[in-house]
C-alpha cells in the first residue's frame, strides 16, 4: 500500500485539473508545486549534505534571468530557459561552489547569503544586460489557460523528487550523509569532500534554477528584487524544509503545502496581512522548539499529541 | 624495503614544534605500538601520516610512494585507514549504513557495499546493533564502530588511535581479540595506547615519543627496561 502511495498521489494531481477548478486554485497549486521542487533541491545540498545555505535565491534568480535574458535579448520563447538554465546555473554554481564550499558551517552560510545578495545588486545595475529594476516582461503568455503550466511543474517535481530519490539511495547519498554527519570523519575514510560537496550544490542549484526559469515563463514578469529575494526566495526554501521535515522525501512537499497556504492566508487579512513574515518567523520558533525534524520527521511525536488529546477530551 | 616509512619528520605550528625529527618504520604484518605521555604528540603523528596536517619537514612513504601532503582521503585509497581517540561516528546514521559508507570506497556497487558491510560487523561483533542509530551507542561499542568503518574500506594498514580507552575488562579482551584477528588477515597495524596491559600484549614493537621526539623504540621487553622511558612516564623522583 504504502509503496503505491507515490503514485497514486501523482495520479490525483494529475487528474485534479479536470475537475474545472478557479485560475485562483490552480494558481496556488502551481504555486505550491513550484516550492516543492525548490524545496527538495534545497533539502539535497543542506538537508542532506548538511551545507544549509542562505543564498538559493541566487540560482533561482539565475534560472528565472536566463529564461528572460534569452527572450528579451534573443527573441527565442521563454522556455528555452529550462535546458539552458542547466549549464548557465552549473556554471555559476561550481565558481559560487570554489569560493564558498571551503567554509564550513555557518560560515558558508553566510557566504551564500551574501551571493544572493550580492546578485541582486549585480542585476540592477547591469541595466543593458538585465534590464535592471525595470525587470523583464514576457509580453505575449504560452497559454492563456493555468492547466499547461501545471502540468509541466507537475513534470519537473516528478522528476526531482525521482532524481532526489535515486542520488540518496545511491552512493552518493551515503557519501552526502557522511559529509553532513562529521567532514573530517568522511575524509579519512575516502570521501572526496570537497567533489561530493560540489556535487551536492550543482544538483541542488540547477534543480533550483529549473523552478527559476518556469516562473519567469508562468508569471510572465521578474525584477531583481522578487527572484533574488533573501526574505521570499531564501528564507522561504529553508523554511518549507524546516517546517516540512529536513532530510525526508516528503517533508518539502508538506512544507511547501503549509507555507503557500500560511502565506495566502495571511495575507488575506486585513491589516496584519503586511505582517506575514513576522508569523513566518514566530512559525519557524515554533517548529524549531518542538517538531525539530519537521512535520514529516516528526510524524510519530505528532501522532502522539494528537492521541493523547484525543483519549483526554 | 619497509611498508611504511616516516622520515625525519617534523610539523611546526608557529614556532612551536609538536614532533620533531621522528623516523621510525613499519614492516608488512606487523603491529607498532606508539606510546607516550599526554602532549607527546601521538596524535599528531597520525594525523601526519593520515593527512590532515603535512609535515613541516621530513616525508612519509607508504608501499614506497610518498604520501605526505596528500588529502586523506587519497591516502585512504592507497590503502591506509584510522580510527579516532575521539571517536566521530556518523551520527544520525544507522551502524550498518556507517560501515556501507565506508565499503563504497572499493565496492562496485550498492549490493557489494552491503556484504562488506555484513562481514565487517559480523566480525566485529556488531552485527546485531546494526540498525542502532549510532548516537546510541554505549561507547565500547562506538569504539568498535571506529575499527569497523575503518576496516569497511580495506585497508592493509590501519592507525588505531587509543581503541582501547574507556573499555571495561571484558571489553577490552573482546578488541584485543579483534585486534589479533585483523593482523591474522594480514593488516599491519599501527597503534596508540595507554593501557600497558594491551600494549605490551600486542606489540611487536614498540616506538616512544615525548615531547614530539623520539627517546625510544624496542621490543615491548627492552621499553619496558628502558631507564629513559620509565623516567618520563613516573617523572625523575622514580629513579632515585
Amino acid at each position: 500500500m504504502k509503496k503505491y502511495l507515490s503514485y497514486m498521489i501523482v495520479a490525483l494531481l494529475a487528474l485534479l485539473p479536470l475537475i474545472g477548478l478557479s485560475s485562483y486554485t490552480m494558481h496556488i497549486l502551481i504555486l505550491v508545486i513550484m516550492w516543492s521542487v525548490i524545496g527538495m533541491a534545497w533539502n539535497l545540498l543542506s538537508g542532506y549534505c548538511g551545507q544549509v545555505s542562505f543564498g538559493h535565491a541566487a540560482f533561482f534568480g539565475t534560472g528565472a534571468y536566463t529564461a528572460g535574458i534569452l527572450y528579451s535579448k534573443l527573441g527565442l520563447s521563454g522556455w528555452w530557459g529550462l535546458p539552458a538554465s542547466i549549464i548557465v546555473v552549473t556554471a555559476f554554481a561550481l565558481v559560487i561552489g570554489y569560493i564558498c564550499l571551503r567554509l564550513r558551517g555557518p560560515f558558508f552560510a553566510l557566504a551564500t547569503l551574501s551571493i544572493g545578495v550580492i546578485l541582486r545588486i549585480v542585476a540592477e545595475n547591469m541595466v543593458d544586460f538585465t534590464g535592471g529594476d525595470l525587470g523583464i516582461m514576457i509580453r505575449e503568455r504560452t497559454w492563456v489557460e493555468k492547466i499547461w503550466y501545471y502540468y509541466i511543474i507537475l513534470a519537473l517535481a516528478c522528476g526531482t523528487f525521482i532524481v532526489v530519490k535515486l542520488v540518496i539511495e545511491s552512493k552518493l547519498g551515503y557519501y552526502f550523509v557522511a559529509i553532513r554527519e562529521d567532514q573530517d570523519a568522511a575524509e579519512s575514510l575516502g570521501i572526496n569532500t570537497t567533489l561530493y560537496k560540489t556535487i551536492a550544490l550543482c544538483l541542488s542549484a540547477v534543480l533550483t534554477g529549473f523552478a527559476g526559469a518556469f516562473y519567469m515563463n508562468y508569471m510572465g514578469y521578474i525584477d531583481p528584487k522578487v527572484v533574488f529575494a533573501l526574505h521570499d526566495i531564501s528564507i522561504v526554501a529553508i523554511m518549507v524544509v524546516m517546517v516540512g521535515g529536513v532530510a525526508t522525501y516528503w517533508g518539502p512537499v508538506v512544507g511547501a503545502i503549509i507555507m503557500v497556504l500560511l502565506a495566502e492566508l495571511i495575507r488575506s487579512i486585513p491589516l496584519l496581512g503586511t505582517a506575514h513574515h513576522t508569523f513566518f518567523g514566530i512559525l519557524l520558533i515554533i517548529i524549531i522548539i518542538f517538531l525539530p525534524n519537521g512535520i514529516v520527521g516528526d510524524f510519530a511525536k505528532l501522532n502522539r499529541i494528537a492521541g493523547f488529546a484525543r483519549r483526554r477530551s | 624495503m619497509s611498508f611504511l616509512e616516516v622520515k625525519k619528520v617534523s610539523l611546526f605550528f608557529g614556532g612551536l614544534a609538536a614532533i620533531k625529527d621522528i623516523s621510525f618504520s613499519l614492516a608488512k604484518g606487523e603491529i607498532l605500538g606508539l606510546i607516550g605521555p599526554n602532549g607527546a604528540g601521538k596524535t599528531t603523528l597520525f594525523n601526519v601520516v593520515n593527512g590532515f596536517y603535512k609535515p613541516s619537514r621530513g616525508d612519509v612513504l607508504f608501499k614506497d610512494r610518498s604520501i605526505a601532503g596528500l588529502k586523506p582521503h587519497r591516502i585512504c585509497r592507497r590503502g591506509l585507514a584510522r580510527t579516532f581517540q575521539v571517536v566521530k561516528p556518523l551520527q544520525r546514521m544507522s551502524v550498518h549504513d556507517n560501515v556501507i559508507a565506508s565499503a563504497f570506497l572499493r565496492a562496485r556497487d550498492k549490493k557489494q557495499a552491503e556484504e562488506v558491510a555484513r562481514d565487517v560487523l559480523e566480525f566485529t561483533g556488531l552485527f546485531e546493533d546494526r540498525d542502532v542509530i549510532s548516537k546510541g551507542l554505549p561507547l565500547g561499542k562506538r569504539k568498535r564502530l571506529e575499527i569497523a568503518r575503518a576496516l569497511a574500506t580495506q585497508p592493509e594498514l590501519l592507525l588505531l588511535d587509543e581503541s582501547f580507552a574507556g573499555l571495561n575488562a571484558s571489553e577490552l579482551d573482546v578488541s584485543m581479540g579483534i585486534i589479533r584477528q585483523i593482523k591474522n588477515r594480514g593488516i599491519t597495524i599501527m597503534i596508540i595506547e595507554h593501557h600497558m596491559r594491551v600494549i605490551m600484549a600486542l606489540s611487536d614493537r614498540i616506538v616512544v615519543l615525548n615531547y614530539g621526539e623520539k627517546i625510544a623504540e624496542g621490543a615491548p621487553q627492552e621499553i619496558r627496561n628502558n631507564a629513559q622511558v620509565v623516567e618520563a612516564y613516573l617523572g625523575e623522583a622514580q629513579s632515585a
